[in-house]
Protein backbone atom coordinates (compact mmCIF):
# COMPACT_ATOMS: atom_id res chain seq x y z
CA UNK A 1 0.00 0.00 0.00
CA UNK A 2 1.55 3.38 -1.01
CA UNK A 3 1.58 5.02 2.46
CA UNK A 4 -0.41 8.44 2.84
CA UNK A 5 2.99 10.49 3.76
CA UNK A 6 6.59 9.35 3.23
CA UNK A 7 9.61 11.18 4.45
CA UNK A 8 13.14 10.17 3.77
CA UNK A 9 16.03 11.15 5.57
CA UNK A 10 15.46 15.24 5.40
CA UNK A 11 17.69 17.66 6.62
CA UNK A 12 16.72 21.31 6.57
CA UNK A 13 19.21 24.22 7.92
CA UNK A 14 18.59 27.62 8.61
CA UNK A 15 21.66 29.53 8.67
CA UNK A 16 23.45 27.92 12.15
CA UNK A 17 20.42 26.26 12.97
CA UNK A 18 19.81 22.47 11.78
CA UNK A 19 15.89 22.73 11.90
CA UNK A 20 15.65 18.92 10.77
CA UNK A 21 18.54 16.64 11.05
CA UNK A 22 17.19 13.38 8.67
CA UNK A 23 14.30 12.86 9.57
CA UNK A 24 12.41 9.14 8.18
CA UNK A 25 8.79 8.81 8.67
CA UNK A 26 6.13 6.88 7.34
CA UNK A 27 2.75 7.70 7.76
CA UNK A 28 -0.53 5.29 6.59
CA UNK A 29 -3.60 6.13 4.66
CA UNK A 30 -6.24 6.53 7.40
CA UNK A 31 -4.23 6.92 10.23
CA UNK A 32 -4.64 9.87 12.89
CA UNK A 33 -0.93 10.62 13.22
CA UNK A 34 0.39 12.83 15.96
CA UNK A 35 2.95 14.99 15.86
CA UNK A 36 4.54 16.12 19.11
CA UNK A 37 7.34 18.34 20.23
CA UNK A 38 8.75 21.36 22.38
CA UNK A 39 9.22 24.62 20.43
CA UNK A 40 11.60 24.66 17.63
CA UNK A 41 11.78 20.84 17.27
CA UNK A 42 11.12 21.17 13.62
CA UNK A 43 7.64 19.83 13.42
CA UNK A 44 6.94 23.12 11.47
CA UNK A 45 9.94 22.76 9.09
CA UNK A 46 8.83 19.07 8.09
CA UNK A 47 5.25 20.41 7.78
CA UNK A 48 6.40 23.20 5.75
CA UNK A 49 8.85 20.82 3.14
CA UNK A 50 5.82 18.25 3.45
CA UNK A 51 3.13 21.14 1.88
CA UNK A 52 6.35 22.76 -0.89
CA UNK A 53 6.22 25.86 1.42
CA UNK A 54 10.06 24.78 2.76
CA UNK A 55 12.81 23.55 0.39
CA UNK A 56 14.81 20.80 1.99
CA UNK A 57 18.45 20.66 1.46
CA UNK A 58 18.46 16.68 0.79
CA UNK A 59 16.33 14.18 1.25
CA UNK A 60 12.73 13.10 -0.26
CA UNK A 61 8.98 14.06 0.64
CA UNK A 62 5.95 12.03 -0.73
CA UNK A 63 2.47 12.47 -0.39
CA UNK A 64 0.26 9.20 -1.66
CA UNK A 65 3.23 8.11 -3.61
CA UNK A 66 3.59 11.83 -5.32
CA UNK A 67 7.00 13.77 -4.28
CA UNK A 68 6.59 17.04 -3.26
CA UNK A 69 9.18 19.13 -6.19
CA UNK A 70 8.71 16.50 -8.68
CA UNK A 71 5.11 16.14 -9.02
CA UNK A 72 3.75 18.88 -7.16
CA UNK A 73 0.76 19.59 -8.64
CA UNK A 74 -0.42 16.39 -7.13
CA UNK A 75 0.86 16.09 -4.29
CA UNK A 76 -0.52 19.27 -3.21
CA UNK A 77 -4.39 18.57 -4.25
CA UNK A 78 -3.50 15.40 -2.05
CA UNK A 79 -2.65 17.44 1.13
CA UNK A 80 -4.65 20.04 2.50
CA UNK A 81 -2.47 22.08 5.63
CA UNK A 82 -4.22 24.25 8.35
CA UNK A 83 -1.08 26.72 9.13
CA UNK A 84 -0.16 27.21 12.63
CA UNK A 85 -0.08 31.20 12.26
CA UNK A 86 -3.61 33.23 12.01
CA UNK A 87 -3.86 34.31 8.95
CA UNK A 88 -6.62 35.66 6.63
CA UNK A 89 -6.87 37.86 3.69
CA UNK A 90 -9.35 40.98 5.31
CA UNK A 91 -10.50 41.29 1.87
CA UNK A 92 -13.25 38.86 1.43
CA UNK A 93 -15.90 37.11 3.94
CA UNK A 94 -15.54 33.36 5.33
CA UNK A 95 -17.51 32.24 2.66
CA UNK A 96 -15.64 34.22 -0.06
CA UNK A 97 -12.22 32.70 1.56
CA UNK A 98 -13.74 29.04 1.25
CA UNK A 99 -14.86 29.79 -2.55
CA UNK A 100 -11.45 31.04 -3.92
CA UNK A 101 -9.66 28.59 -1.94
CA UNK A 102 -11.40 25.82 -3.76
CA UNK A 103 -11.26 27.48 -6.80
CA UNK A 104 -7.27 27.49 -6.79
CA UNK A 105 -7.49 23.71 -6.77
CA UNK A 106 -9.78 23.87 -10.08
CA UNK A 107 -12.99 23.09 -7.89
CA UNK A 108 -16.20 24.58 -8.73
CA UNK A 109 -19.58 24.28 -7.84
CA UNK A 110 -18.83 23.03 -4.31
CA UNK A 111 -21.51 25.19 -2.66
CA UNK A 112 -22.50 22.08 -0.83
CA UNK A 113 -19.76 21.50 1.16
CA UNK A 114 -18.67 24.17 1.75
CA UNK A 115 -21.92 24.80 3.59
CA UNK A 116 -21.46 21.43 5.38
CA UNK A 117 -17.49 22.94 6.31
CA UNK A 118 -19.53 26.34 7.32
CA UNK A 119 -21.80 24.02 9.52
CA UNK A 120 -19.19 21.55 11.18
CA UNK A 121 -17.47 24.62 12.16
CA UNK A 122 -20.17 26.27 13.66
CA UNK A 123 -19.67 29.34 10.91
CA UNK A 124 -23.09 29.21 9.43
CA UNK A 125 -24.42 32.55 10.70
CA UNK A 126 -20.95 34.22 10.05
CA UNK A 127 -20.05 32.79 6.65
CA UNK A 128 -20.85 36.42 4.82
CA UNK A 129 -19.34 38.19 7.66
CA UNK A 130 -15.66 39.99 6.50
CA UNK A 131 -12.88 38.31 7.94
CA UNK A 132 -11.19 41.36 10.14
CA UNK A 133 -15.04 40.68 12.28
CA UNK A 134 -14.66 37.08 12.95
CA UNK A 135 -13.21 36.65 16.63
CA UNK A 136 -9.74 34.83 16.57
CA UNK A 137 -11.34 31.17 17.19
CA UNK A 138 -13.32 31.71 14.31
CA UNK A 139 -10.65 32.52 12.12
CA UNK A 140 -8.79 29.82 13.23
CA UNK A 141 -11.98 27.83 12.20
CA UNK A 142 -11.74 29.35 8.54
CA UNK A 143 -8.60 27.97 8.63
CA UNK A 144 -9.69 24.41 9.61
CA UNK A 145 -11.95 25.10 6.56
CA UNK A 146 -9.72 26.42 3.97
CA UNK A 147 -8.24 22.88 4.18
CA UNK A 148 -10.97 20.94 3.91
CA UNK A 149 -12.52 22.73 0.96
CA UNK A 150 -10.70 20.35 -2.18
CA UNK A 151 -11.81 17.37 0.10
CA UNK A 152 -7.78 16.20 0.56
CA UNK A 153 -7.07 12.24 1.63
CA UNK A 154 -4.32 14.01 3.66
CA UNK A 155 -5.09 16.59 6.54
CA UNK A 156 -2.14 18.33 8.31
CA UNK A 157 -3.57 20.30 11.37
CA UNK A 158 -0.72 22.42 12.69
CA UNK A 159 -2.04 23.65 15.96
CA UNK A 160 -5.85 23.55 14.95
CA UNK A 161 -6.99 24.03 18.35
CA UNK A 162 -4.93 26.97 19.54
CA UNK A 163 -7.43 30.05 20.89
CA UNK A 164 -10.41 27.85 20.33
CA UNK A 165 -12.50 27.65 23.10
CA UNK A 166 -13.55 24.01 24.71
CA UNK A 167 -16.73 23.63 23.34
CA UNK A 168 -15.94 24.70 19.75
CA UNK A 169 -12.61 22.42 20.36
CA UNK A 170 -14.90 19.33 20.87
CA UNK A 171 -17.03 20.31 17.69
CA UNK A 172 -14.04 20.59 15.96
CA UNK A 173 -12.47 17.21 16.77
CA UNK A 174 -15.85 15.66 16.32
CA UNK A 175 -15.73 16.85 12.89
CA UNK A 176 -12.00 15.61 12.40
CA UNK A 177 -12.75 12.33 14.28
CA UNK A 178 -15.92 11.64 10.87
CA UNK A 179 -13.33 12.86 8.18
CA UNK A 180 -10.93 10.13 9.61
CA UNK A 181 -13.67 7.57 9.99
CA UNK A 182 -14.36 8.50 6.20
CA UNK A 183 -10.42 7.21 5.46
CA UNK A 184 -9.23 10.90 5.78
CA UNK A 185 -5.73 10.63 6.86
CA UNK A 186 -4.55 12.77 9.68
CA UNK A 187 -1.49 14.63 11.12
CA UNK A 188 -1.87 16.56 14.18
CA UNK A 189 0.72 18.59 15.78
CA UNK A 190 -0.78 20.10 19.12
CA UNK A 191 0.51 21.15 22.85
CA UNK A 192 -2.64 19.74 24.13
CA UNK A 193 -1.36 16.60 24.60
CA UNK A 194 -4.75 15.32 26.03
CA UNK A 195 -5.78 15.70 22.57
CA UNK A 196 -2.95 13.50 20.86
CA UNK A 197 -3.43 11.07 23.57
CA UNK A 198 -7.46 10.74 23.12
CA UNK A 199 -7.34 11.35 18.97
CA UNK A 200 -3.84 9.90 17.63
CA UNK A 201 -3.15 6.00 17.19
CA UNK A 202 0.66 6.53 16.77
CA UNK A 203 2.86 9.02 17.84
CA UNK A 204 6.54 10.68 16.43
CA UNK A 205 8.28 13.15 18.85
CA UNK A 206 10.95 15.29 17.24
CA UNK A 207 13.03 17.42 19.45
CA UNK A 208 16.19 19.53 17.65
CA UNK A 209 15.16 18.51 13.77
CA UNK A 210 15.63 14.12 14.97
CA UNK A 211 12.65 12.06 15.56
CA UNK A 212 13.38 10.80 19.61
CA UNK A 213 10.36 8.29 19.86
CA UNK A 214 7.82 6.55 17.24
CA UNK A 215 5.23 4.36 18.10
CA UNK A 216 1.39 3.16 18.88
CA UNK A 217 0.17 5.95 21.64
CA UNK A 218 -0.62 3.19 23.48
CA UNK A 219 2.75 1.22 23.24
CA UNK A 220 4.44 4.81 24.12
CA UNK A 221 2.30 4.99 27.50
CA UNK A 222 2.96 1.29 28.42
CA UNK A 223 6.28 1.18 27.71
CA UNK A 224 7.30 4.89 29.14
CA UNK A 225 4.88 5.71 31.81
CA UNK A 226 4.18 3.45 34.64
CA UNK A 227 3.11 5.29 37.84
CA UNK A 228 3.43 8.41 39.63
CA UNK A 229 2.06 8.10 43.51
CA UNK A 230 1.51 10.86 45.61
CA UNK A 231 2.82 10.94 48.83
CA UNK A 232 2.73 12.85 52.07
CA UNK A 233 4.60 11.77 54.91
CA UNK A 234 7.36 13.21 57.52
CA UNK A 235 10.08 12.19 55.19
CA UNK A 236 11.11 9.20 53.04
CA UNK A 237 13.80 6.64 53.25
CA UNK A 238 16.95 7.03 51.76
CA UNK A 239 16.94 4.49 48.57
CA UNK A 240 13.95 6.01 47.14
CA UNK A 241 15.15 9.81 47.17
CA UNK A 242 16.56 9.19 43.43
CA UNK A 243 12.67 8.21 41.92
CA UNK A 244 11.13 11.78 43.65
CA UNK A 245 9.85 14.08 40.60
CA UNK A 246 9.26 16.33 42.47
CA UNK A 247 8.71 18.15 46.47
CA UNK A 248 6.34 20.15 47.87
CA UNK A 249 7.00 20.34 51.56
CA UNK A 250 6.12 16.74 52.93
CA UNK A 251 4.45 15.87 49.81
CA UNK A 252 6.57 13.81 47.23
CA UNK A 253 5.40 12.67 43.57
CA UNK A 254 7.09 9.81 42.57
CA UNK A 255 7.58 7.37 39.35
CA UNK A 256 6.97 3.94 39.76
CA UNK A 257 7.73 1.29 37.01
CA UNK A 258 4.61 -0.45 37.51
CA UNK A 259 1.70 -1.72 41.15
CA UNK A 260 4.37 -4.42 42.10
CA UNK A 261 6.93 -1.53 43.44
CA UNK A 262 4.19 0.06 45.23
CA UNK A 263 4.18 -2.65 47.75
CA UNK A 264 8.46 -2.48 47.89
CA UNK A 265 7.80 1.35 48.75
CA UNK A 266 5.08 0.70 50.96
CA UNK A 267 7.38 -1.79 53.13
CA UNK A 268 10.55 0.35 53.03
CA UNK A 269 8.31 3.15 54.78
CA UNK A 270 6.38 0.99 56.88
CA UNK A 271 10.18 -0.99 58.08
CA UNK A 272 11.25 2.53 58.89
CA UNK A 273 8.17 3.48 61.21
CA UNK A 274 7.23 6.32 58.75
CA UNK A 275 3.21 6.96 58.88
CA UNK A 276 1.68 7.78 55.53
CA UNK A 277 -0.36 11.06 55.45
CA UNK A 278 -2.34 10.84 52.12
CA UNK A 279 -1.37 8.66 49.22
CA UNK A 280 -3.08 8.66 45.69
CA UNK A 281 -1.58 6.84 42.34
CA UNK A 282 -2.22 7.86 39.01
CA UNK A 283 -1.53 5.92 35.98
CA UNK A 284 1.26 8.24 33.44
CA UNK A 285 -0.67 10.22 30.67
CA UNK A 286 0.88 11.44 27.85
CA UNK A 287 1.99 14.85 29.44
CA UNK A 288 4.58 12.89 31.51
CA UNK A 289 5.77 10.28 28.77
CA UNK A 290 6.54 13.57 26.59
CA UNK A 291 8.36 14.58 29.16
CA UNK A 292 10.71 11.66 29.89
CA UNK A 293 11.50 11.32 26.48
CA UNK A 294 12.90 14.98 26.16
CA UNK A 295 14.65 14.58 29.24
CA UNK A 296 16.10 11.06 28.09
CA UNK A 297 16.78 13.03 24.41
CA UNK A 298 18.52 16.34 26.35
CA UNK B 1 -20.49 34.61 -6.36
CA UNK B 2 -16.92 32.88 -7.71
CA UNK B 3 -17.23 31.89 -11.30
CA UNK B 4 -16.79 27.61 -12.03
CA UNK B 5 -13.62 27.30 -13.43
CA UNK B 6 -11.20 24.39 -14.12
CA UNK B 7 -8.21 25.65 -13.06
CA UNK B 8 -6.68 27.43 -9.71
CA UNK B 9 -4.99 30.64 -12.03
CA UNK B 10 -8.43 31.99 -13.21
CA UNK B 11 -9.88 32.18 -9.39
CA UNK B 12 -6.38 33.65 -8.65
CA UNK B 13 -7.02 35.98 -11.20
CA UNK B 14 -10.51 36.90 -10.09
CA UNK B 15 -9.45 37.27 -6.60
CA UNK B 16 -7.14 39.77 -7.62
CA UNK B 17 -9.86 41.57 -9.61
CA UNK B 18 -12.25 41.46 -6.65
CA UNK B 19 -9.66 42.69 -4.20
CA UNK B 20 -9.08 46.07 -6.28
CA UNK B 21 -12.92 46.33 -7.24
CA UNK B 22 -13.49 45.99 -3.30
CA UNK B 23 -11.80 49.08 -2.84
CA UNK B 24 -12.51 51.13 -5.95
CA UNK B 25 -12.63 54.28 -4.38
CA UNK B 26 -8.85 54.02 -3.56
CA UNK B 27 -7.71 51.94 -6.61
CA UNK B 28 -9.68 53.16 -9.34
CA UNK B 29 -11.40 56.73 -8.65
CA UNK B 30 -8.85 58.02 -6.67
CA UNK B 31 -6.04 57.99 -9.56
CA UNK B 32 -8.56 59.07 -12.31
CA UNK B 33 -9.02 62.47 -9.85
CA UNK B 34 -5.05 62.74 -9.51
CA UNK B 35 -5.05 62.90 -13.26
CA UNK B 36 -7.69 64.74 -13.90
CA UNK B 37 -6.00 67.67 -11.87
CA UNK B 38 -2.74 67.23 -13.26
CA UNK B 39 -4.80 67.96 -16.63
CA UNK B 40 -6.34 70.85 -15.13
CA UNK B 41 -3.05 72.72 -13.52
CA UNK B 42 -0.52 72.04 -16.81
CA UNK B 43 -2.68 72.86 -19.59
CA UNK B 44 -3.98 75.70 -17.53
CA UNK B 45 -0.21 76.59 -17.24
CA UNK B 46 0.95 75.60 -20.37
CA UNK B 47 -1.42 75.77 -22.72
CA UNK B 48 -0.38 78.86 -24.32
CA UNK B 49 3.30 78.20 -23.70
CA UNK B 50 4.25 75.16 -25.03
CA UNK B 51 3.86 74.12 -28.97
CA UNK B 52 4.38 70.33 -29.87
CA UNK B 53 5.00 68.63 -32.84
CA UNK B 54 5.37 71.90 -34.14
CA UNK B 55 1.99 73.62 -33.44
CA UNK B 56 -0.13 70.60 -35.01
CA UNK B 57 -1.23 69.42 -31.80
CA UNK B 58 -2.66 71.58 -28.78
CA UNK B 59 -0.95 70.91 -25.62
CA UNK B 60 -3.86 69.98 -23.36
CA UNK B 61 -4.52 67.23 -26.34
CA UNK B 62 -0.73 66.07 -26.77
CA UNK B 63 -1.25 66.19 -22.82
CA UNK B 64 -4.32 63.59 -22.23
CA UNK B 65 -2.93 60.03 -23.68
CA UNK B 66 0.77 61.00 -21.65
CA UNK B 67 -1.48 61.29 -18.12
CA UNK B 68 -3.39 58.11 -19.47
CA UNK B 69 -0.72 55.99 -20.10
CA UNK B 70 1.35 57.56 -17.09
CA UNK B 71 -1.98 56.36 -15.02
CA UNK B 72 -2.36 52.90 -16.82
CA UNK B 73 1.50 52.23 -16.19
CA UNK B 74 1.21 53.55 -11.96
CA UNK B 75 -1.64 51.74 -11.36
CA UNK B 76 -0.32 48.41 -12.86
CA UNK B 77 2.79 48.35 -10.97
CA UNK B 78 0.41 49.25 -7.81
CA UNK B 79 -1.61 46.47 -7.87
CA UNK B 80 0.29 43.50 -8.33
CA UNK B 81 3.15 44.98 -6.12
CA UNK B 82 1.15 45.80 -3.11
CA UNK B 83 -1.42 42.98 -3.50
CA UNK B 84 2.03 40.51 -3.22
CA UNK B 85 3.77 42.80 -0.58
CA UNK B 86 0.48 42.59 1.23
CA UNK B 87 -0.02 39.28 1.27
CA UNK B 88 3.49 38.72 1.83
CA UNK B 89 3.63 40.65 4.96
CA UNK B 90 -0.25 39.58 6.79
CA UNK B 91 0.99 35.75 5.95
CA UNK B 92 -1.75 35.15 3.25
CA UNK B 93 -0.05 34.04 0.90
CA UNK B 94 0.26 30.89 1.84
CA UNK B 95 -2.92 30.70 0.59
CA UNK B 96 -1.75 31.02 -3.38
CA UNK B 97 1.62 28.69 -2.38
CA UNK B 98 -0.58 25.54 -0.99
CA UNK B 99 -2.31 24.71 -3.99
CA UNK B 100 -1.08 23.53 -7.00
CA UNK B 101 -0.49 26.46 -9.10
CA UNK B 102 2.80 26.76 -11.50
CA UNK B 103 5.12 29.68 -11.29
CA UNK B 104 2.83 30.45 -14.66
CA UNK B 105 -0.29 30.16 -12.93
CA UNK B 106 1.14 33.00 -10.13
CA UNK B 107 2.33 35.33 -12.72
CA UNK B 108 -0.28 35.22 -15.44
CA UNK B 109 -3.27 35.91 -12.86
CA UNK B 110 -1.00 38.41 -10.87
CA UNK B 111 0.12 40.30 -14.38
CA UNK B 112 -2.78 40.04 -15.80
CA UNK B 113 -5.01 41.41 -12.43
CA UNK B 114 -2.43 44.47 -12.65
CA UNK B 115 -3.69 45.29 -16.45
CA UNK B 116 -6.84 44.89 -15.94
CA UNK B 117 -6.66 47.57 -13.04
CA UNK B 118 -4.10 49.61 -15.22
CA UNK B 119 -6.21 49.98 -18.13
CA UNK B 120 -9.90 50.11 -16.00
CA UNK B 121 -7.74 53.69 -14.61
CA UNK B 122 -6.63 54.64 -18.04
CA UNK B 123 -10.10 54.04 -19.59
CA UNK B 124 -11.31 56.45 -16.52
CA UNK B 125 -9.21 59.20 -17.01
CA UNK B 126 -9.71 58.78 -20.94
CA UNK B 127 -13.43 59.78 -20.48
CA UNK B 128 -12.90 62.52 -17.84
CA UNK B 129 -10.23 64.17 -19.57
CA UNK B 130 -11.92 64.10 -22.99
CA UNK B 131 -14.58 66.01 -21.60
CA UNK B 132 -12.18 68.88 -21.74
CA UNK B 133 -10.92 68.20 -25.03
CA UNK B 134 -12.37 65.94 -27.52
CA UNK B 135 -9.56 63.66 -29.19
CA UNK B 136 -9.54 60.87 -32.47
CA UNK B 137 -7.60 58.49 -31.87
CA UNK B 138 -6.33 57.70 -35.54
CA UNK B 139 -4.56 54.08 -34.68
CA UNK B 140 -6.40 52.63 -31.99
CA UNK B 141 -4.69 49.12 -32.80
CA UNK B 142 -1.37 51.31 -32.03
CA UNK B 143 -2.52 52.99 -28.83
CA UNK B 144 -3.74 49.63 -27.52
CA UNK B 145 -0.88 47.31 -28.37
CA UNK B 146 1.06 50.17 -26.02
CA UNK B 147 -1.32 50.02 -23.51
CA UNK B 148 -1.13 46.32 -23.27
CA UNK B 149 2.20 46.39 -22.91
CA UNK B 150 2.85 48.88 -20.97
CA UNK B 151 0.78 47.82 -18.25
CA UNK B 152 2.26 43.99 -18.82
CA UNK B 153 5.49 45.95 -18.36
CA UNK B 154 4.81 47.50 -14.97
CA UNK B 155 2.62 44.63 -13.71
CA UNK B 156 5.40 42.17 -14.13
CA UNK B 157 7.86 44.90 -12.17
CA UNK B 158 5.35 44.93 -9.43
CA UNK B 159 5.49 41.49 -9.06
CA UNK B 160 9.02 41.43 -8.79
CA UNK B 161 9.29 44.40 -6.41
CA UNK B 162 6.26 42.59 -4.03
CA UNK B 163 8.70 39.50 -4.15
CA UNK B 164 11.97 41.62 -3.53
CA UNK B 165 10.62 43.75 -0.68
CA UNK B 166 10.29 42.66 2.71
CA UNK B 167 8.62 45.72 3.90
CA UNK B 168 5.91 48.12 2.61
CA UNK B 169 8.68 51.31 2.94
CA UNK B 170 11.10 48.89 0.99
CA UNK B 171 8.16 48.86 -1.96
CA UNK B 172 7.49 53.02 -1.46
CA UNK B 173 11.24 53.06 -2.24
CA UNK B 174 11.19 51.40 -5.39
CA UNK B 175 8.13 53.13 -5.91
CA UNK B 176 8.85 56.33 -5.31
CA UNK B 177 12.95 56.32 -6.87
CA UNK B 178 12.32 54.16 -9.67
CA UNK B 179 8.38 53.82 -11.19
CA UNK B 180 8.29 57.64 -10.23
CA UNK B 181 10.82 59.45 -11.78
CA UNK B 182 11.14 57.07 -15.28
CA UNK B 183 7.19 58.07 -15.50
CA UNK B 184 7.37 61.91 -15.02
CA UNK B 185 10.55 61.92 -17.25
CA UNK B 186 9.23 60.10 -20.07
CA UNK B 187 7.63 62.63 -21.88
CA UNK B 188 4.59 62.66 -20.42
CA UNK B 189 4.10 66.37 -20.31
CA UNK B 190 6.36 67.19 -22.87
CA UNK B 191 7.77 66.33 -26.14
CA UNK B 192 11.72 65.46 -26.02
CA UNK B 193 12.30 67.40 -28.65
CA UNK B 194 11.65 70.21 -26.71
CA UNK B 195 14.76 69.15 -24.39
CA UNK B 196 18.54 69.97 -25.06
CA UNK B 197 20.57 67.15 -26.32
CA UNK B 198 22.20 65.60 -23.94
CA UNK B 199 18.37 65.38 -21.94
CA UNK B 200 17.11 64.08 -25.26
CA UNK B 201 19.71 61.46 -25.08
CA UNK B 202 19.15 60.46 -21.71
CA UNK B 203 15.35 60.15 -22.36
CA UNK B 204 16.05 57.24 -25.36
CA UNK B 205 17.44 55.11 -22.75
CA UNK B 206 14.17 55.17 -20.47
CA UNK B 207 11.78 52.45 -21.82
CA UNK B 208 9.00 54.39 -20.20
CA UNK B 209 9.27 57.24 -22.61
CA UNK B 210 9.14 54.49 -25.91
CA UNK B 211 5.69 53.27 -23.99
CA UNK B 212 4.12 56.79 -23.72
CA UNK B 213 5.25 58.00 -27.09
CA UNK B 214 4.36 54.51 -28.85
CA UNK B 215 0.91 55.28 -27.43
CA UNK B 216 0.40 58.82 -28.71
CA UNK B 217 1.49 57.86 -31.65
CA UNK B 218 -1.96 55.97 -31.35
CA UNK B 219 -3.49 58.93 -31.06
CA UNK B 220 -2.33 61.76 -33.48
CA UNK B 221 -0.45 59.28 -35.49
CA UNK B 222 2.40 61.45 -34.44
CA UNK B 223 5.87 60.41 -32.36
CA UNK B 224 9.31 61.55 -31.25
CA UNK B 225 10.37 57.98 -32.46
CA UNK B 226 9.36 55.52 -35.16
CA UNK B 227 6.13 53.42 -33.25
CA UNK B 228 7.83 50.04 -35.14
CA UNK B 229 11.11 50.76 -33.42
CA UNK B 230 8.93 51.60 -29.60
CA UNK B 231 7.00 48.60 -30.08
CA UNK B 232 9.70 46.55 -30.78
CA UNK B 233 12.15 47.96 -27.70
CA UNK B 234 8.97 47.89 -25.58
CA UNK B 235 7.90 44.18 -26.55
CA UNK B 236 11.14 43.24 -25.96
CA UNK B 237 10.97 44.53 -22.71
CA UNK B 238 8.33 42.59 -21.59
CA UNK B 239 9.14 39.10 -22.89
CA UNK B 240 12.66 39.59 -20.94
CA UNK B 241 10.70 40.41 -17.78
CA UNK B 242 8.51 38.11 -18.38
CA UNK B 243 11.15 35.38 -18.55
CA UNK B 244 13.28 36.72 -15.63
CA UNK B 245 10.22 36.85 -13.21
CA UNK B 246 8.87 33.24 -14.19
CA UNK B 247 12.95 32.28 -13.67
CA UNK B 248 12.44 34.11 -9.72
CA UNK B 249 8.79 32.39 -9.35
CA UNK B 250 10.19 28.52 -10.22
CA UNK B 251 13.39 29.07 -7.97
CA UNK B 252 10.54 29.86 -4.83
CA UNK B 253 13.25 32.79 -4.13
CA UNK B 254 11.83 34.70 -0.92
CA UNK B 255 8.21 32.53 -1.09
CA UNK B 256 9.35 29.43 -0.72
CA UNK B 257 12.19 28.86 2.20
Amino acid sequence: MIPAVEIVDVARRFGSVQALAGVDLTVEPGEFFGLLGPNGAGKTTLISILAGLTRADRGAARVLGHDVVSDYRMSRRMLGVVPQELVFDPFFTARETLKIQAGYFGIRDNDDWIDEILHHLDLTERADANMRALSGGMKRRVLVGQALVHKPPVIVLDEPTAGVDVELRQNLWAFIRKLNRDGHTIILTTHYLEEAEALCSRIAMLKAGKIVALDTTQNLLSSFAGLTVRLTAERLPEQWHARVQRREENTYLLSLADYAELETLLEALRSQGIAIGELSLHEADLEQVFLRIMKRAA
Amino acid sequence: MVPALGSGWLTLLYKELLRFWKVSFQTILAPVLTALLYLLIFSHVLESHVSVFDGRVRYTAFLIPGLVMMSVLQNSFANSSSSLIQSKITGNLIFVLLPPLSPLNVFSAYVLGAMVRGIVVGLGVLLVTLWFEPLKVEHPLWAIAFALLGSGILGTLGLIAGIVADKFDQLAAFQNFLIMPLTFLSGVFYSIHTLPPFWQTLSRFNPFFYMIDGFRYGFFGLSDVAPEASLAFVAGCCAALGALTLWILKSGYKLRH
